[in-house]
Formats: structure tokens, sequence, C-alpha cells
């Protein structure tokens, strides 16, 4: 029985399939499965870190990074420096995101007295403007897909279009549900393909705005060789299911 | 050689209300909270504080010392957030300067060199912009003309670091993995101070680490503080990691009342007095007699 955090950890996976020797910044557990997914299948070349600041060679379990060799050095400074080079493919979670892509991880309500406070631009306006930046969405929902985000935190397609930001390129945003693109009018988020057992009204009933629909594919399936290095390998204690659960 | 061995009650009374202090560290990592202590304890007010903020931001939030903050994240790392900074926010008691990670490093390069802003692709198009309406962009003057951010300097009045060792001098060494940007923080303030571990004789420093690990020299130090686990409860690779049960305690004690509790047991005595509750806490703990 395949699970649909097995599907969506694929599918994160698949988003790192052509990044070459780059930095891979998975943020959450089922991006963090998908970037090491794809280090041992599709995109060998990707440099992983423990969390702090070393390059790790091999592909540990969740939570064994001790156990890995130690390839490089990666202290904060250099991964700020690395992202303005552009070498660098990030998966960043999401509180908000709107149909170019505009991103929130800030606040929510009012700038000067938030209704909710949350942790802050981080590093979001800089990796959107210099790299390949995707999202993921553990809970896909109207709170987090909204007509128009609270704050802009990483940059969407209109926005990048207005400034210029030449590096812009904001491909991807996984969920629970589907995996949705930028291909739609005007760079729009379109659906790419719902996950087996999902159909294309439940994404929409649960998007605050229109999507771009035309033909819609089921997300892929795990092979079985991605089965056994999820299951056994990377994730054996099987932290996904408290992400996405079963 | 001038002697700057100085207590940490020494550099907080040398500090003015209103002055604009870097914190060195990252999150709730290598913070130095000994110092922090030492504001809590002390009269200081109205502070801007510029810091990759963690428990600093929440302590000196909790205590009323901060005017503005200027940063690009407040977290605890394992906790996502800190819940008295975020309950200054929600009551709309502290003013901030929310910049992108890059730009504070940008900004602090700046002061660093002595020159008025650097320019950054980091905060183009985004909000950040608009919540910083003195942010202006600079246009390249050659064939490409691209638009870019111009970081102003983040100069600093002082700025307050933590690291494993130090001598009697100034110099100062991380044994980390990370040594976060404490050199860039002294290097754009008017006066900075390092609290360490341990101080060591200047000929033993390469007994700990290599040369690359004597993070600061001389000048970019005006008085070091021993001030042992005095990173505490954020973590100090690798004399000690971060204290996890006592950040949570911390975190689930800022409601108004949990909080008077955690003030009066840690906070209102002195360094020596916090780090007695610390011990009494964990042995507590480990007879499972906290809640």
């Amino acid at each position: 029985m395949i699970t649909r955090a097995e599907v969506c950890a694929v599918a994160c996976a698949d988003t790192w399939q052509d990044a070459g020797a780059a930095l891979a910044s998975p943020f959450g557990t089922i991006p963090s499965i998908g970037a090491r997914l794809a280090r041992l299948t599709t995109a060998p070349d990707l440099l992983l870190t423990d969390g702090e600041a070393m390059l790790l060679s091999a592909t540990t379990a969740l939570g064994e990074e001790s156990s890995s060799p130690v390839e490089g050095w990666m202290p904060y400074g250099r991964v700020l420096d690395m992202l303005a080079g552009g070498r660098r493919r990030v998966m960043m979670g999401a509180s908000q995101v709107d149909r170019y892509g505009n991103q929130n991880i800030s606040r929510i309500g009012p700038w000067d007295r938030p209704k909710v406070q949350l942790i802050g631009v981080r590093g979001a306006p800089g990796n959107s403007v210099n790299h390949t930046t995707n999202y993921w969405v553990a809970k896909h929902s109207e709170r987090v897909f909204v007509e128009s985000v609270d704050l802009v935190s990483g940059i969407g397609h209109d926005r990048a279009r207005q400034v210029g930001a030449r590096f812009h390129d904001v491909r991807v945003v996984v969920t629970d549900l589907a995996v949705l693109d930028f291909t739609g009018p005007d760079s729009s988020m379109r659906l790419r393909s719902v996950h087996p057992g999902v159909d294309v009204a439940d994404v929409q009933s649960r998007t605050g705005f229109e999507l771009a629909v035309d033909d819609v594919a089921e997300t892929r399936l795990p092979t079985d060789q991605e089965l056994e290095l999820i299951r056994g390998t990377i994730d054996p204690r099987n932290l996904r299911d408290q992400e996405v659960p079963a | 050689m001038q002697d700057k061995v100085l207590t940490a009650d020494e550099v907080v009374a040398g500090l003015s209300d209103g002055m604009t202090i870097g914190i060195g560290g990252w999150g709730s990592r290598r913070k130095p909270m000994a110092l922090v202590r030492a504001i809590l304890r002390s009269p200081l007010r109205d502070l801007t504080l510029v810091s990759y903020g963690g428990p600093d931001v929440g302590l000196l939030c909790a205590a009323g010392k901060l005017r503005k903050l200027v940063h690009g994240f407040v977290s605890l790392d394992s906790v996502p957030l800190d819940p008295h900074f975020r309950a200054a926010r929600q009551r709309g008691e502290l003013e901030v300067a929310e910049y992108d990670e890059g730009m504070v490093l940008a900004g602090l390069r700046a002061a660093a060199a002595r020159l008025p802003f650097l320019p950054t692709r980091a905060g183009l198009g985004s909000d950040v912009m608009a919540l910083n309406p003195d942010l202006r962009t600079v246009t390249s003057p050659y064939a490409d003309g691209e638009e870019l951010v111009a970081m102003p300097a983040l100069q600093l009045d002082v700025a307050l670091v933590h690291l494993n060792r130090a001598d009697r001098y100034g110099s100062a060494q991380y044994l980390g993995p990370d040594p976060y940007f404490d050199d860039l923080m002294c290097a754009a303030a008017q006066r900075s101070y390092v609290s360490c571990e341990e101080i060591v004789p200047t000929e033993r420093l390469l007994e700990n680490g290599p040369p690359q690990s004597l993070l600061l020299n001389r000048t970019h130090t005006d008085g070091v503080v021993e001030t042992p686990n005095g990173a505490h409860f954020t973590s100090c690779a690798p004399d000690y990691g971060r204290d996890e049960a006592f950040q949570r305690h911390y975190a689930a004690s800022a409601k108004p009342e949990a909080w008077e509790a955690f003030r009066a047991q840690f906070l209102d005595g002195d360094e020596q007095t916090y780090q007695k509750a610390v011990a009494a806490f964990h042995a507590q703990e480990s007879a499972g007699q906290n809640p």
C-alpha cells in the first residue's frame, strides 16, 4: 500500500531532478525526504547539509546525519553567499501563497500589529530573486492558497516581472493533494497533477482562487526502488506520516 | 597590552539607554545570554537590537527593554517561534525593521567597511521594501543597468558576542561548526564585548583549535568577560548543546502568571543564582517533579 506521504515525497524529489551540483535546502520532513531521494536516484551531485554547517557525503536516514562522512563546510555565511551565486535550490514552506507564487511566512494581518506574528521573512526574499525556489504545503487549504498574501516574503511571477528579477524561478508547489506549477496565463498557478485518489474539484474547492486547469495528469507513483529507499534507507522511523497522515 | 577583562555587569554599566546593540550568534545558537541576563538586571531601556534573533530577542522583549528590533527572523530552532517576541508584536508594542537574512549580512558588511550601503538583489520585489520605506534602490552604472537594493550600513554602537575561548587581551576563538556573524557584528560596532566559556593564556589558544578558529583579534574587542555556561540555554558547541528541556520550559512559561514565576526563579538574581536555579531545575526534572 503506497501512502500519500510517499507520493508527496517523490513529487518533491522530482523538483531536484535537474538541479545538478547545487546546494539542496529542503524545509520540512517531506521535502527533506525528497532531496535525499533525489540524491540517491536522479540527482547524485546535489549537496546536502546536516542542518547545521557540515556538508555530508553520504545520504543518511533522517535524524542520523552524524553517521555520514563530512565532505565540506557550509556555515550560514557561506549559505548566504552561495544563494547569491545561484548554486542552490530550495523548497520552502508557505503560510500563504497566491496565484502568481507570492509567498508569506512573516505575519498574518496588519503589519504594525499583526494578528499572528510568524517567523519573519527569513531568506525568502533573497532565495526567490536569486535561484530556483519551490514550495511545500502539507495541508492544502483556502487559508494557505489565498487571492492575495498579507505580506510578500518570497516574490511571485508578477512581482518578478515588475522589478526585472532575472534569476527569479519559482516553479512548483507540491501539496498533500496535488502538484501545481506556474504555466497558466501570465505565469499564474496551474494544476499540473492530482495525487491518486484526489479529484480536480477537491483541489479547486480548497484553493482560494481560480486555478488554470487543462490536462490534469495523475501524480506518478513511486517506483519499487524509490519505495525501498524511502522506507528502508531515508525514513525508517516513518516520520513522513506525521507530516502527511496516511 | 591592555588587559580587557571585565564582569558582565561592568560591560552593561557602560551601555546607555537608546543604544543600537548587535547581538551575535544565530537563532538559539551561541547567544551571549549571560550578557543579555545582565541587561535584564540593569535599568537600560529603549534599545534598538540588531540580531539573527533567538531567545535574546524574547527575553529583552519580555523585560520591555526594546524600542526597536532589526532582524530577518526570530526563532528558537527546535521551537519554531519565540512566544515573547510574538506577544510583543501582537500587542503592537515593538517597532521592527524586518529584512531578508542576506540583507542583514549586507548591512553589517557595509558598516564593517565604512560604506554607506552595499547593493544586493535580496529584497527586490518583496514587501521588505514597503516594510522599510526608507530603503532605496541603486542602478548599476554599467551596461547592464540593473536595479538593486541599496542596503544601508547597519552601524552598531555596541556588539555583544559569546565565543568558546578568549585571552585577556581580546583575541577570541570559536570551536563549534559555525562562526555565525560574530566577527562582522564586532567590525560593524563602535565598541565590542566578547564573553567566553573560559579565558586562557594566549599561548594556549592554539591548543584548542586551528588558527582559523581565532575569529576575533584585539582590534575587534573592548572587553572580555569569562562567563562559564554563558550561552545557556542556547547551544555552545563543542562545550555544550542546547538545553532543550529548559528552552521548552522558557517557551511554555510565556503567559503572564507563569512568566512571573519563571522570572522570580531564574532571572531576578545574579548570574550565579541563575546557574544554580538551572541546576536545580534539572535535578527536579530528573526526579520527575516538573510539570
